[in-house]
This record gives structure tokens, sequence and C-alpha cells, in this order.
């Protein structure tokens, strides 16, 4: 499932003082299959174009098609022509919501129902399966976050700690199996092991599923670790797009944007300052590991 | 400045009892120091931190705050003023339209004149380096400035501790780096007890003391080098060291002479030299 964007530009507030140009002439491509994910710091456009994505925003210009479906279709359109399209953009955008699953930040404070259980089933009762069916999901999507079914499913929401919250918030749009999965900074209050484990969950959704991921994170560590892709948006465009390994080398252009590079790639710098002569496209521990040590060991010699 | 005997804490009593959230926490934080809490999600952090600013009071034992036991409810509106605290999500703890106006709202609770509010209030954000922003409004500022506002609205109280749950998880990197140097320059410069809970392990590395908690209980505590150096132990509790670490532990098991108690890339880098 493929997601096409071209020209997207976003304002808020529009022709009032408080006006902010949130998105400006974005082209993108997203492949069925990627792993992306998305970086810049607060207010560059982020969470504004993750909504364009599900159809939750409507673009002030520009295009979005997902699957082959053009949810923007008419939208430039005067007002009265415009109308021609509501219907079929209706039908595509309740076609699109079912396929592009999307976590909020700060998903926990959305849950509302009584019991865990009871909310992650919200969804997929939607959808209208039938009981057993949803209750499967449920249990599916819960084993995927890392909650035991049994001793969480009559908890109430509002009793658990800041991470188990957002384990059931993440658990209730999995439970939707979508294609396409978005997650606004899903790992922000989640201890390590959590990070690890919903972010191992989702690679390998991801693998084994063909599951398009895209992953809104300021974790630089967490994204060399796992994206395919990086894109970098700084005031509402898109500044670099590329591997982890190549977007990560770009110290100096990420520092000048609020951002940062894993500490990793700070420590092979430092080193090569030193004379190391390391590759400088490393951007994990295991890589810096093996590298330091064929340094050493030729040295050695 | 804080000392906890024997807490014990369950959110609810009775036929629907819960299990207990603290169980059996000894503790003592002296004034001045810099203690960070790590723990998994679920392992009463953020319990602890509100039962030390008197939000809950014990099941069991007692916790006091700067000579006051917490369960003096005459006494909450004295322990809120000494220990502060500062939260997660900088959009939620923001009341006021105008940055200056968000910061009196505490002394003005205090019923303090209104010169010595103004006083506290420009003293405040120019502590956070936020007077440029005094008349703002706070939902145009980015998080890592939001928290800074946050935190200046409880210096206005003039807190001898300040308890930090989280302030960094929402932020961006820029955002971060803020709000750690602030709360650095606090317990520094401003003498003030600082208790700080996070899940980045490197916000640790400053700390006088890391305290571990796992399942209601501290089960581990000494400087980040002897608590960061328990990398399987950590690894157990469900938590990580910082990646520098990870990296001079895994070559000290390697056989290199390298110390697991590096936290910083200069320490690693250091000893790398030395070694070849
Ligand atoms: N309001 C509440 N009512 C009942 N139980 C609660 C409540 N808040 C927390 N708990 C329970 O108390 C225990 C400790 O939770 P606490 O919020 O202190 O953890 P934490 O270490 O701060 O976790 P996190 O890292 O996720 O913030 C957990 O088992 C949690 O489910
Ligand atoms: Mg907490």
């Amino acid at each position: 499932m493929s997601i096409i964007i071209k020209a997207l530009t976003h304002i808020y507030d529009k022709g009032t003082p408080n006006e902010t140009v949130a998105l400006d002439h974005i082209d993108l491509e997203i492949a069925s299959g990627e792993f992306v994910g998305l970086i810049g710091h607060t207010g560059s456009g982020k969470s504004t174009l993750i909504q364009q994505m599900n159809g939750l925003l409507k673009p002030t210009a520009g295009d979005i098609i997902v699957n082959n479906l053009e949810i923007t279709k008419g939208l430039e359109l005067p007002k009265k022509q415009r109308k021609k399209y509501a219907a079929e953009r209706k039908k595509q955008l309740i076609e699109v919501r079912k396929k592009v699953g999307l976590v909020f930040q700060y998903p926990e404070y959305q849950l509302f129902e009584e019991t865990v259980e009871k909310d992650i089933a919200f969804g997929p009762q939607n959808l209208g399966l039938v009981e057993s069916h949803v209750k499967q999901r449920v249990m599916d999507a819960m084993a995927l976050v890392g909650m035991d079914y049994e001793t969480y499913k009559d908890k109430s929401p509002f009793e658990l700690s800041g991470g188990q919250k957002r384990r059931v918030a993440i658990a209730g749009v999995l439970a939707m199996k979508p294609d396409v999965l978005i997650l606004d900074e899903p790992t922000a209050g989640l201890d390590p092991q959590g990070r690890d484990e919903i972010l191992g969950q989702l690679k390998t959704l991801h693998d084994q599923e063909q599951l398009t991921v895209i992953i809104v994170s300021h974790s630089m560590e967490d994204m060399a670790k796992i994206a395919n892709r990086l894109i970098v948006m700084n005031q509402g465009k898109v500044v670099l797009d590329g591997t982890p390994k190549d977007v990560f080398k770009e110290i100096e252009t990420l520092e000048a944007i609020g951002l940062a590079v894993p500490q990793i790639s700070y420590l092979i710098r430092a080193l090569n300052e030193k004379g190391f002569a390391l590759p400088d496209d490393i951007i994990t521990v295991q890589g810096a590991i093996d590298a330091i040590q064929n340094v050493l060991e030729k040295r050695a010699k | 400045m804080i000392k906890a005997e024997n807490l014990y804490f369950r959110y609810t009593e009775g036929e629907a009892e819960t299990p207990f959230a603290l169980n059996g926490v000894n503790l003592e934080i002296k004034e001045g120091e810099f203690v960070v809490i790590i723990g998994h999600n679920g392992s009463g952090k953020s319990t602890l931190s509100k039962l030390m600013n008197g939000i809950h009071t014990p099941t069991e034992g007692r916790i006091v705050i700067d000579g006051i036991d917490t369960s003096n409810e005459d006494q909450i509106w004295e322990i809120r003023k000494r220990a502060g605290m500062v939260f997660q999500n900088p959009d939620n703890q923001l009341v006021a339209t105008i940055v200056e106006e968000d910061v009196a709202f505490g002394p003005e609770n205090l019923g303090l004149p209104s010169e010595e509010i103004r006083h506290r209030v420009d003293e405040a954000l120019d502590t956070v380096h936020m007077s440029a922003y005094k008349r703002k409004a706070p939902h145009h500022l980015s998080g890592g400035q939001k928290q800074r506002v946050a935190i200046a609205g409880i210096l206005a109280m003039k807190p001898k501790c300040i308890i930090f749950d989280e302030p960094t998880a929402m932020l961006d990197p820029s955002g971060r780096k803020e709000v750690v140097q602030t709360i650095e320059h606090l317990n520094k410069n401003e003498k003030i007890t600082v208790i700080h809970i996070t899940h980045y392990m490197d916000e640790a590395i400053h700390a006088d003391r890391v305290l571990v908690m796992d399942r209601g209980k501290i089960v581990m505590e000494g400087t980040p080098k002897q608590v960061f150096s328990k990398v399987d132990e950590l690894r157990a509790l469900g938590l990580d060291v910082p990646q520098v670490t990870l990296v001079s532990h895994k070559l000290k098991t390697m056989g290199y002479a390298v110390s697991d108690e590096n936290l910083t890339v200069d320490e690693l880098v250091a000893e790398l030299c030395r070694l070849s």
C-alpha cells in the first residue's frame, strides 16, 4: 500500500493573524512495505503531515493518493464544483481509514472505556466483527504490546501507569489490522525494554505481514536501529531523505535544526578525530564494536 | 531533605484492594542532592514522587519532607511549597494564556504581596532563560520552552526541592537538552535538591546517585558509574545503559582493557587511544 504526496501545503488559521504554514509544498512517495522514520523538532510539521495521510486534515493545497485512492480529489476546485466529488471522497476516506491506522501522540489521553479489553475492542467492534473475532483480535493486540491478557483485561485504563496506558492505546490501533501503521512518538515514556519490545514487534509485523510503518520519533537511537528510511522535516519542508546511515552523517545539519545523531555517531566521530579511520556511516552499538575491534586488531599486529 | 521509612502504598483499600504500588521503600535524600530514579513502567516511580509532595499519603510507614510528616494534613501547603513537581506533558501544566501569568499562579495562591510576586516571576523566568518570552502565549512555545515555563512556575514558589516526573519524555532532542541543562543548573547553582525520574539513561550520568525501582521497591542504588556498570542486572530489570557504556561493556567482555564504567564519549575515546 503506497502513499503519494504531491505539492502538499497546509496552512493553519489561514487569513488570520495567527496564520501558520505547517507544510510547505511537500513531495513524497512512500512505497508499500517501507519502514520510515519521520524526524524533526517540535512544530516542524510531522504531526500535520501524518494526519493528512489518513484524511484527518484537509490540505490547503496539493494531492494525497493512498493505495491509488485520491483522497484529495476535487478539493482544489471552487466550492460549488467540489460538491460533485464529496460523496466519492467520503467513500474513499472510509476505505483509507480502515487501512491506515494512526496512533496519536499521547494516545493514552484518548482511552475512555471502563476496562482495557473494552477499550481495545472498540475499533474492531466498529468494523462489525463477531464477538469471538473481536476477542481474538484484542488478545493478539495485547500480546503484540507485551501485556498479559488475563492480568490486564478487566483493569480500568485509568489505574495503569503512564507506560502501560501507552501500550493499551497502541494495541487499540493494532487490533484494527491496518496495512499502513502510522505512529506519532509511540515510545515516549516507555521503559527501555518496552521501547525495544514495541519496536521489535513493529519490525516483525512489518517483515511478516508486509505492513508499511511510519514512525514519528525523537529518539535518534531507535531510528538508527529500526528504520529503512529517514525523512527529516524542518519548517514544513523535507530537508533530508535517505537511509539512516546517510542521514546521520549530516551531524551539523541535524544539530542546526534542533535534532541530534545517535550517541554512537558522536563516538565514531570523536574516534576518527583521533585517527581511528572508522567508516563514517556506523550508527549502531554492534556496528561500532565491530569496527573498533577491527582497528584494535590491526594495530596490535 | 526527604526521608522515607518502610513506605507502603496502595491506591485502593478495602474490597477492591489493589496490590501495593510501593512495597517497602526506605530512602534518604540529602539537601542539595541530585538523584535520578529509573525503573520499568509501573515500577512505582510516579507513585513515590506523589508521596513526596503529599498528593498521596502512605498506607503504611512514613515519609518526611524537610522535617514535615506528609500524613500531617494541616501541613500540606507547607509541603507543596517545599517540594514542587514538574510532569511529563508540557501542555497539561500551563494554565494561563500569558507566560508570566502562568508563572505567577503559584505565588498568587500563596497570597504574597504583588511586588514580591512580580519579583519572583521575573527571577524565575530569568533562571530558566525565558524572560524574553514573558508576554507570549504558552501555546506558541516549543515543548522545551513550555517545560521551562512550567519549571519557572515551580521556582516562583521558592521550593527547596523539585521532583521531575519524566519532564523530557515528550520533547525533541534540543528540547531535552534545554530541560536537562536547566535541571542541572538548578541543582548546581541554585542549590535545589533534585529528584529526576526518566527513561533516558543518558540523563542520569550527571546525578549524584541513581535509584533503580522494581515492583514498588528500590532494588539498586549507587553512583551512575556503579549502577550502569551492572549492564546485565539492569537489562534483567527492563532497563538499559547509555550506548557508550554498552560499547565499553562489550569490549571489556571481549577481553579488551576497557573500563565498564565509562559514561561519556570522551571517557571511552581516551581509553581506546591509550589502548592502541
Ligand atoms: N490511579 C491509580 N489507581 C490504581 N493503581 C494505580 C494508579 N496509578 C498507578 N497505579 C498502579 O501502581 C503501580 C505503580 O505505578 P506508577 O505510576 O507509580 O509507575 P511508574 O514507575 O511511574 O511507571 P511509568 O514508567 O509507566 O510512568 C502500577 O502497578 C500501576 O498500575
Ligand atoms: Mg510514571
